[in-house]
């Protein structure tokens, strides 16, 4: 039987509760939000204007995402649009098609909520240089003027500006992440440059670090680039990554690694992991509770008499580039939420026999760190294992 | 016979060999037939109690045998073995 609009919105409005903006306004400010509010409108209205503390599932997606903003069906769930119309239908479908018990809409949409005068996030305004900068990321559906908004108001720390760090600080550069702590203690040096393609012949005998941020700052003014010209250890860790959304890591050797490990799972930061040696390089995300940390790989470092890489090795100069820019890529899509981070699986490559693999890793039940509540763990216990200065003295090199 | 993957840090072990063809019904057997043939790579692999190193993972198939039976892992002639032992290698 054939049915107008209108008829069709009135009957979804008689079957569904609604709710006053000045409920939810009161419920969002409260210290322990009782509900989870939803804005289900298209992208570009959300980057237009939208309730702060709400999260945006579009409509069109509503089947597929709305588990990851609301992942218990008896919580309660209020919906919202631009008048009232598409929250009231969405609102139907998560009742009567996905089993969500505690759904409303909320009337009148952002339109009512604007005019009393409720709080609404102020969309962020892009220069024009920075529109044509970032035009090729405006255009992609998954990045957008949101997207690229996050990446400008992301804060991501280098560990090292050497082989990996050198392609990964440039790209997020360019990509506009909009701080860039990069940690280093070594100076520029003429055997460097066959791959640390940040430093220059200009720059030998300089700090890495600060031949880094001038490179930086010249490929992108939008860059805040902070330096620390030291080495990451137990008294500066904390200090040093507290804050940053998400840390990339080349560390070089065993104490750092679980150093950091037990840190960034203590402060719930992801690490996008890389390691190289010759021909062959290995990637991982390691993100604290969703994938396995370091310890649940290798609960036990080898012994210092086996463990490799302490000394210098040899590398082709290209390799800590695709390394370092498959490591870039996973930074992108976990400050972008999007596609599939390489979390629980570890990336191995071969270059000579240009082969990838993927293997599976898993999260270890009795793991000594990531079994535990975060603030289970204590200052003390970071970075503990046996013969902890038995390896290379906890350095971090380029 | 499965094919055993040598990754870079074991090589100077295998006189350099990324790839060793090895006999065993099980995960246990081929790699005490790679230590048979390149003795080197057993002080790495396993641990004086003959299980494995804790840190040195084994994958068969790419999925890691210590989540399938271990050692006892049943192997095929098709499958692939692949040793990774813990690894800290430079930031280059």
């Amino acid at each position: 039987m054939a049915t107008n609009y209108q008829d069709f919105l009135s009957k979804i409005k008689e079957q569904i509760p609604e709710v006053d903006p000045t409920e939810v306004e009161a419920i969002l400010q409260s210290d322990d939000p009782s509900a989870v509010v939803v804005d289900v409108r298209e992208q570009q209205e959300w980057d237009e204007s939208h309730i702060p503390g709400a999260k945006h599932v579009p409509r069109g997606y509503l089947e597929q995402r709305i588990g990851r903003a609301a992942p218990d069906l008896d919580q309660r769930v209020i919906l919202y649009c631009q008048s009232g119309n598409r929250s009231a239908i969405a609102a139907k479908t998560l009742i009567d098609e996905l089993g969500y018990t505690n759904v409303e809409s909320m009337n009148g949409g952002i339109t009512l909520w604007k005019q009393r005068n409720f709080p609404i996030t102020i969309p962020f305004q892009y220069s024009d240089a920075q529109r044509i900068r970032y035009s090729r990321h405006m255009l992609l559906p998954e990045v957008g003027p949101g997207g690229q908004q996050r990446l400008l108001e992301s804060k991501v720390l280098l560990l090292g500006a050497g082989g990996l760090g050198a392609p990964v600080a440039l790209y997020l550069a360019a990509a506009g992440v909009g701080k860039i702590g990069i940690v280093d203690d070594d100076v520029v040096d003429a055997s460097n440059l066959q791959r640390q393609v940040i430093h220059s012949t200009e720059t030998i005998g300089e700090p890495k670090v600060e031949s880094a941020k001038r490179t930086i700052e010249k490929l992108n003014p939008d860059v805040d680039v902070v330096t620390y010209n030291t080495r990451i250890n137990a008294d500066n860790i904390m200090e040093i990554i507290e804050g940053y959304d998400v840390i990339v890591d080349g560390v070089d050797n065993f104490p750092t690694r679980y150093l950091l490990n037990d840190a960034t799972v203590r402060l719930q930061i992801p690490v996008v992991s890389a390691s190289i040696l010759a021909f062959d390089g290995q990637l991982t995300v390691f993100k604290p509770y969703e994938g396995p940390c370091y310890r649940c790989l290798y609960p036990v470092p080898p012994p210092a008499e086996l463990a490799p890489s302490c000394g210098e090795n040899g590398v082709l100069g290209v390799l800590p580039g695709t390394m370092g820019l498959l490591q870039a890529t996973e930074v992108l899509k976990l400050i972008l939420g999007i596609g599939e981070p390489l979390v629980g699986r570890l990336m191995l490559y071969d270059a000579l026999a240009e082969e990838f693999t993927n293997l599976k890793i898993r999260r270890d039940p009795n793991c000594p760190i990531c079994s535990r509540e975060p603030d289970e763990i204590s200052e003390d216990e970071l970075g503990v294992f046996p013969d902890y200065e038995a390896f290379c003295g906890g350095v971090v090199t380029g | 016979m499965a094919t055993v993957k040598i990754p870079p840090v074991l090589r100077a072990s295998t006189d350099g060999e990324k790839e060793i063809s090895a006999a065993g019904a099980s995960v246990g057997d081929v790699l005490r037939s790679v230590t048979e043939s390149y003795p080197d790579t057993s002080g790495q692999i396993f641990g004086p109690d003959g299980d494995l190193n804790r840190y040195v993972n084994v994958y068969l198939n790419n999925e890691d045998v210590r989540v399938l039976e271990g050692l006892d892992t049943v192997v095929e002639d098709a499958d692939t073995v692949m040793i990774l032992p813990a690894m800290a290698g430079g930031a280059g």
